[in-house]
């Protein structure tokens, strides 16, 4: 079975500048929702309270939400999660309360009315864990930045490195967009999707570069443009097989794997997507106008080790 | 013979399976509900008791799978955790308080593969269920408390050398000592110098006067110690709760990391652990007036203080024992019946305790209970602790004879304050007060729950890419799909080597790593359809697919690997898992990937001289 028969090239770098001023529209849209919307960061991220609780039979919510009402807690949510028996409790840190003792009072107070209620788990975050939280994610995501544009330039050459990572931010950006723009919680779990996207997004254009060097050596008397359709026509089927498949785990993720990893695969799908978007028609026309050019990489001999590999 | 593996890359390759498959075989068998018995301080747990504790559970009428008694601890193992928890409360009842009973997820691991060093996984709270607490230690606390104390024992060190002083008293974070002369002012910082090498001294324009403040080195030093005397204490206190397998680590500079796996009472498990409860006793003050004292003019020598019911009470500034000098205390009735503490102190304690008794004949002592309430606000975005030391006498009694080493103490609201009281008492206060900064709870249930959908979409993942693979390459598909298969195996085999920690974000790096891996035999098949497309026999093209698509496989798993290794550096908890997983993940899958597959394509293709077509 094969879905790619394709007998001559697709040009897509005829369409560069269409291609990449979609990009760039869904990029400064991205930007948008998040200098307007910002992101609806987590509990992990912002400090609060979460319960969750379990009734044997389906919760009354406004039964909860009154109970809190009479211990004077205000800016509480109350909502189901999962099931009709679940109920999810978010309390905003309290200036004048002793956090830690919080759950456990709500907790008391729910049992008092209903018996059956089970504690299924309490988070509590303190606003400066919160914080340094924040501050440890963004200086992973440069470390990452900084580390996959360092192994790209001694592998090839400083112009595919800056196309890769900037086809990639354009990854992440998006993704963080629409975390923004559909107010989607952005938890702990998601940051760490977001950057195992930002390595494994980096793995198209890796493949599509590994191409267009390979029809350097090989096509020598055909255009750069040309030789960039023909790396890319080539691992077209790759690309989409291999993606395919990833999204399948995350598929199963996102129905299986209940609420904790939920938002998390949807961060990856989104990834995904445009991971396949983003290498093929971000990345290659942008190392078209940093001029690359056959020279860039005739420098350069392949290492040794590559060729003694099985 | 292009496509052929020496016999020896053969073997390695099945040895390195079986290994693995050795190693992640304990993982299947899961763990049993059981009850650990182990003896607390320097009580033994000999066969005679271990027999005893049998022959309870069986009365208890709980069904045992296995009892094992080894190293001076038992271990009793159950079907279910109601048994589990069934003889828990009945062992703690029975075996009083020399020993710590605790509730524990013993691995069932048969002995074959205990003898191997095989071992599960461990899981992370969020399978397991318990607490996590993430704590802050209060340095300004514990550098103001030293303070104090060496206010005090300036005073008492000025007093034992007969220099007269008018007054010392504390300026901020300095103490000024005022003396009488210029005369005394030497004597005084003559022997300050000479005793309180921790204290820096500078003297004033005044004559008669010297100002003390802690050097640098003494403050570093202090809070060190009280970041590691908590730990202590905390590590005391959990012993005293019953926890198998607890965490608790420094993180930071002034943090601590608690993780009690399987605790479901985490009210008690935060009162235990985050108060700072400890009891002084002091003599009352019978000659001054209370109501002039309560009216604003409290006698240089004394401290006012308030009773349970509100009523004013004049003590005596100098404290006879102190928390920190009680190296036993249980709980229990007295001869009233009234919950009482009864308490054993150590040398010192005794023999001033002794001493003072001794004086004091007929005369009322006060207990006063001592706890620290830490009320964190949030002003204006800045967090602001409010911390209130609240001072109770809980009880005024007559001295009615000498006692020194042990004695009593009631007055306390109900036999669970008493047994609080003496579980705090008997692991030690805590040096400074703790902040708890961060607390996840994790139920049982939902632990269960998290295992099953982690394995779940891993299962059904693996089971539509297997079907797809199969599909799609036909029998080089079947060769990715194994190579897959060995590939997770390996992951598991690592995982538990190192014994790492499994949680549900690393479960999720499993299914994650199994998504990208396969992305390493796409490019390899593709290759070699690729070649077929051009003309290269199927030999050759099997050849140079495997050769070609190395480099390509090489270079996107280093930038994941990146990734991987970033988060790793600074994420925390469950991140980290994922972090760990997906980067040990891309290593494994680089080995079956490659060599995995291609040693069965050749074992396949490889021998024949002739091949016209491959199945792909």
């Amino acid at each position: 079975m094969e879905f790619f028969k394709i007998k001559r090239d697709i040009p897509f770098m005829r369409y560069g500048r269409v291609t990449t001023t979609i990009s760039l529209v869904t990029f400064i849209l991205a930007i948008l929702a998040l200098s307007f919307k910002g992101l609806n960061l987590g509990l992990d991220f912002t400090g609060g309270i979460q319960i969750e609780v379990r009734y044997d039979q389906p919760a009354n919510l406004e039964t909860v939400r009154k109970i809190l009402e009479d211990q004077k807690l205000t800016e509480f949510s109350v909502q189901n999660i999962g099931s009709v028996k679940n109920v999810l409790i978010r309390l905003p840190m309290k200036p004048e309360i002793n956090n830690a003792r919080l759950s456990e009072m709500v907790l008391a107070k729910l049992k008092e009315q209903d018996a059956g209620v089970v504690l299924r788990s309490v988070e509590f975050v303190g606003p400066q864990v919160g914080q340094e939280l924040f501050e440890s994610g963004g200086l992973a995501l440069m470390l990452v930045v900084a580390g996959i544009m360092a192994y790209l330039a001694v592998r090839f050459e400083w112009r595919f490195a800056l196309a890769a990572i900037i086809a990639n931010m354009h990854d992440i950006v998006i993704i963080l967009g629409m975390f923004a723009f559909f107010q989607w919680e952005f938890t702990l779990p998601v940051l760490a999707g977001v950057l195992a996207i930002l390595g494994y997004s980096v793995n198209e254009s890796v493949v599509v570069f590994d191409r267009v060097r390979e029809n350097f050596h090989l096509m020598r008397n055909t255009s750069v443009p040309d030789m960039i359709d023909n790396a890319i026509t080539a691992t077209m089927s790759r690309t989409v097989i291999t993606h395919f498949m990833t999204q399948l785990m995350v598929l199963a993720m996102f129905f299986f794997g209940g609420e904790a990893l939920h938002n998390f695969a949807l961060a990856l799908t989104i990834g995904i997507v445009f991971g396949i978007y983003s290498s093929v028609l971000v990345a290659s026309p942008i190392l078209l106008w940093l001029g690359v050019s056959r020279q860039d990489l005739m420098v350069k001999k392949e290492s040794v080790e590559i060729d003694n590999l099985p | 013979m292009q496509n052929h593996y020496p016999l020896w890359k053969n073997i390695l390759i099945l040895a390195v399976f079986f290994v693995s498959a050795i190693y992640a075989l304990p993982n299947l068998y899961g763990n049993d509900p059981s009850v650990q018995v182990s003896p607390q301080h320097s009580e033994k747990l000999d066969l005679e008791q271990a027999n005893k504790i049998e022959s309870a559970i069986k009365a208890a009428g709980a069904a045992v799978k296995a009892f094992e008694y080894k190293d001076d601890r038992v271990l009793a193992r159950f079907n279910n955790t109601d048994d589990q928890i069934k003889v828990a409360d009945l062992l703690r009842d029975q075996m009083g308080g020399n020993y710590t009973v605790a509730l524990n997820l013993a691995p069932a691991t048969p002995a074959w593969l205990d003898a191997l060093g095989a071992k599960a996984m461990y899981l992370g709270l969020d399978l397991r269920g318990g607490v996590h607490f993430l704590m802050e230690v209060d340095m300004d606390a514990a550098v103001k408390q030293a303070e104090d104390r060496y206010n005090d024992d300036v005073r008492q060190a000025l007093r034992e050398a007969k220099i007269r002083y008018q007054a010392v008293s504390k300026e901020g974070v300095r103490i000024k000592v005022k003396l009488n002369s210029a005369d005394d002012r030497a004597a005084a910082a003559g022997l300050l110098a000479r005793d309180f090498p921790g204290l820096d001294i500078t003297d004033t324009e005044a004559q008669d006067e010297i100002l003390l403040a802690m050097s640098e080195k003494e403050v570093r030093e202090i809070k060190k110690n009280a970041v590691g005397q908590n730990i202590t204490t905390l590590r005391n206190r959990v012993n005293e709760l019953g926890v198998a397998e607890p965490v608790i680590q420094q993180q930071g500079e002034n943090r601590i990391v608690v993780q009690l796996p399987g605790v479901q009472d985490t009210a008690r498990a935060k009162e235990i652990l985050g108060t700072t409860a400890t009891l002084e006793y002091r003599l009352v003050d019978t000659e001054h007036d209370v109501q002039n004292a309560v009216e604003g003019h409290v006698p240089a020598g004394s401290r006012l203080y308030y009773e349970k019911n509100g009523n004013p009470i004049l003590l005596d500034r100098r404290i006879i024992v102190t928390g920190d000098q009680i190296v036993d205390a249980s709980s229990g009735m007295d001869q009233d019946g009234r919950p009482a503490v009864f308490i054993t102190l150590n040398g010192a304690g005794a023999s001033k305790m002794g001493k003072v008794t001794q004086d004091n004949v007929g005369k009322p002592m006060a207990v006063v209970f001592i706890e620290y309430k830490v009320d964190t606000k949030v002003v204006d975005g800045q967090k602001v602790r409010t911390k209130q030391k609240v001072e109770k006498v809980i009880s005024v009694a007559t001295i009615q004879g000498v006692f020194s080493k042990r004695f009593q103490t009631t007055g306390l609201d109900g036999a669970g304050e008493a047994r609080n009281l003496a579980l705090l008492l008997r692991a030690g206060s805590l040096a400074a007060p703790v902040d708890i900064v961060e607390e996840r709870t994790v139920g049982p249930s939902l632990g269960q729950e998290n295992i099953a959908k982690g394995i779940n979409s891993n299962v059904y993942g693996f089971l539509t890419i297997t079907l797809f693979m199969i599909v799609y390459y036909r029998l080089f598909g079947v060769f990715s799909v194994v190579a897959l298969g060995v590939n997770v195996l390996l992951l598991v085999a690592v995982l538990s080597l190192l014994q790492a920690t499994l949680t549900l974000p690393g479960m999720a790096g499993i299914a994650l790593t199994v998504g990208m891996a396969i992305d390493a035999n796409v490019l390899i098949n593709e290759r070699i359809r690729e070649e077929l497309r051009i003309g290269m026999t199927p030999h050759a093209a099997i050849y140079a697919g495997y050769e070609r698509a190395f480099a390509t496989i090489l270079d996107s798993n280093i930038t994941t690997l990146i990734a991987g290794i970033a988060l790793f550096m600074l994420g925390s908890g469950p991140i980290r898992g994922f972090a760990l997983v997906l980067c040990i993940g891309i290593l494994t899958s680089m080995f079956s990937a490659v060599l995995v597959s291609r040693a069965l394509v050749n074992g396949v293709y490889g021998w024949r001289r002739k091949l016209d077509k491959l199945a792909i």
